[in-house]
């Protein structure tokens, strides 16, 4: 069984993962998907601009890559601090 | 072969093949019955989770609400997409690792509180039971749009349906069955997607399509489509004309109720181990967004597709005469969801924006009296093989498919309640002594009474059944998510921060949304109307639930500050939820 120590660095080292995450989960729909929109009009995509192709079809492919990414980077945390399943 | 005989071969078999699957899966313990003996795979359990979450909402009504509106219902599909990194991040493999049955029993145990678990029961029940409705009325009408029985013959075949596999099944019924269907509606989904991008676009894949050349103008497709519906006095597809505050506050609504609906979160129960709730949740999302991508294709394709049948020779030129209008415009005539009047009485079917003050001038020199087409956005899914003139069979996948939606999410959210049901009540309150045999018995009869309440409903539907955007995701969002995710993330809040955070968040949201909709949905008992000017904090009650989840944060925190520390036995409870390892030990408690 993991010790103390290296339980509390495993915990922070998932909570890094998760803020970055999570931020970058906010942005992409709510920032480059709605409030920076009008900023971002130059950006042409297939007959319409950057944020309306963020809003139906990025963040989703965002999104699948944060969690599949999360998961592989927590399962390698896991066994890197010892406290993976058998 | 005629199409009522090709419907009916297709549900019928649809039909067969999920009630094969439940005499093949029958459960034979309670975790089996609650959790499908913690022994799906991972990629099985992304499928079954994808065919849980995707409703008849999201199957029927999603690609009609962005063909008519186009951008700002853009929130459809971040919101309820997004809502799975809240899950896979921050739920579902802690909830995995503490391995009990119920999202209820996580927050009594780890807020040492049986009236915070007795809480979460009810806010489970209402927030499912309003969802369960809308799934059980969707039966009714795939059946008798199809197959020409009536909306209640429907309805009871389709709740027998149900109860052949959720009640011999439990999860383990309804996790094998809700493979096979969601098989069945993604097939239904995307084929006659592809065949329609093949026809507008020349690409067969639909998402690209929508960013494609349109082949009749050799424009790109949404230009084209901007360019129909403006001309037509409509507001531009592509534009934002909505309240961007609305907006953000709506889609965030969307993504933490989705995170916090139970019967989502009881499908991580099912995996063996924490890795695979982790990659689980990744793969429930490939399986939705294969949806989820194609539906803003199909909607954008129908709507063009729609400007093109009324105005075939553009829309500078006359729309097409009644009398020659085509064949699905007569089928869904019948249905009343589609309606016609000529109120200028030239036998010819204008239809554009006549709610547009800007556009006036330009109708009446055409001579135009009104819009004299009404299209429900309901019907668009159903309709888009018959508006592309596909052959027959692809109608009758479509058919199979929104049935295959409708039961999934039933099937998942009646499990929910009978488990919380025979679970949290029965055996948490009424009789912790009762044996495993007693229990599994009594979670069957309670899934047996809620398929009943649920037909009952779908029959008679109250006033608060129309309202699950409002009512099921408010209330997963304002009350269980918070709370869950400070049960993980906090070994400080108590049991009277967790009560008070989530009674404030549950009576804040539910109040706002009586204050605009009515009290208990009655009309006219509303104090504000729920319009973004008109309403209390210039909020809709639809985008209300994020506020109310920053409430239920707030109070839990300050309640928990105000008062003594969690007990240590509590602390070490958090510690090992934080950790996988050892979660093969919490299978069998």
């Amino acid at each position: 069984m993991a010790d103390n120590s290296s339980k509390n660095s495993y915990w922070s080292a998932n909570l890094r993962l998760i803020i970055i995450s999570l931020i970058i989960w906010a942005i992409v729909p709510f920032g480059f998907g709605i409030l920076l929109r009008p900023a971002l009009m130059g950006i042409s995509v297939g007959g319409a601009d950057f944020g309306f192709w963020v809003a139906q079809q990025g963040s989703i492919l965002v999104f699948l890559a944060l969690i599949f990414f999360y998961a592989w980077r927590m399962n390698k945390l896991d066994r890197e601090h010892g406290v993976d399943e058998e | 072969m005629d199409q009522y005989t090709l419907n009916l071969l297709f549900v019928g078999a649809s039909f067969a093949l999920y009630i094969g699957i439940a005499i093949w899966a029958r459960a034979g313990s309670t975790s089996e019955f609650y959790a499908a003996g913690r022994g799906v795979h991972p990629v099985t359990n992304g499928m079954a989770t994808a065919a849980d979450w995707m409703s008849a909402a999201s199957f029927l009504s999603m690609a009609g609400l962005i063909a008519f509106v186009g951008y700002d219902n853009s929130t459809f599909l971040m919101g309820w997409t997004g809502g799975y990194v809240l899950l896979a991040l921050m739920l579902a493999p802690y909830l995995r690792k503490f391995g009990k049955f119920t999202v209820p029993e996580f927050i009594g145990d780890r807020f040492y509180s049986p009236t915070a678990r007795l809480v979460a029961v009810i806010c489970l029940i209402v927030a499912s039971v309003t969802y369960v409705i809308g799934q059980m009325t969707g039966v009714g009408v795939a059946f008798s749009r199809f197959l020409e029985v009536s909306n209640t013959a429907g309805l009871l075949i389709g709740a027998c349906v149900v109860f052949a596999y959720a009640v011999f099944g439990g999860m383990k019924g309804v996790t094998y069955t809700q493979v096979a269907q969601y098989c069945v509606l993604i097939m239904a989904y995307t084929i006659p997607a592809i065949f329609i991008s093949l026809q507008l676009t020349g690409n067969p894949v639909p998402p690209l399509g929508l960013l494609g050349e349109h082949q009749g103008s050799g424009e790109a497709l949404l230009k084209t489509l901007d360019q129909i519906v403006t001309d037509l006095g409509f507001n531009s597809y592509t534009g934002h004309h909505s309240n961007t505050l609305n907006m953000v506050l709506f889609t965030l609504s969307l993504m933490i109720g989705t995170a916090g609906l139970p019967h989502v979160i009881i499908r991580f129960f099912t995996v063996p181990k924490v890795a695979d709730a982790r990659w689980s949740a990744g793969w429930a999302l490939v399986f939705i967004a294969l949806l989820y991508l194609t539906a803003p294709a199909v909607g954008a394709m129908a709507r063009l597709n729609i400007m093109t049948t009324v105005y075939p020779n553009g829309v500078t030129e006359q729309p097409i005469a009644y009398d020659s209008r085509p064949d699905w415009m007569k089928n869904w005539e019948v249905t009343g969801l589609l309606s016609f009047e000529d109120k200028n009485g030239d036998g010819l079917i204008q239809f554009y924006n006549d709610k547009n003050a800007d556009f006036t001038a330009t109708a009446e020199a055409n001579g135009w009296t009104g819009s004299e087409l009404v299209v429900n956005n309901d019907i668009l899914v159903l309709a888009n093989p018959e508006i592309a003139q596909l052959p027959g069979w692809v109608i009758a996948l479509v058919a199979a498919g929104g049935l295959a939606a409708a039961l999934s999410t039933a099937a998942g959210l009646l499990l929910a309640i009978s488990s919380s049901v025979s679970h949290d009540l029965i055996k948490g309150q009424l009789n912790p002594n009762i044996s495993e045999k007693g229990e599994l018995m009594s979670a069957r009869i309670a899934m047996a009474v809620a398929i009943a309440v649920a037909t009952y409903l779908g029959l008679n539907p109250p006033g608060f059944a129309a309202q699950t955007v409002a009512l099921a995701f408010g209330i997963a969002a304002a009350s269980i998510f918070p709370v869950l995710m400070m049960g993980i993330f906090s070994t400080r809040v108590n049991n009277k921060g967790a009560v008070a955070g989530m009674l404030t968040g549950l009576i804040f949201t539910v109040v706002y949304i009586f204050l605009h909709k009515g009290w208990m949905f009655i009309p006219g008992t509303n104090s504000f109307p729920d319009t973004v000017d008109g309403s209390l904090l210039g909020i809709t009650s639809v985008s209300i639930g994020s506020i109310g989840a920053v409430l239920n944060f707030a109070v839990a925190f300050i309640v928990s500050h105000m008062t003594e520390d969690t007990p240590q036995e509590i602390k070490d409870l958090v510690e090992s939820v934080r950790i996988p390892r050892g979660a093969g030990a919490a299978t069998d408690h």
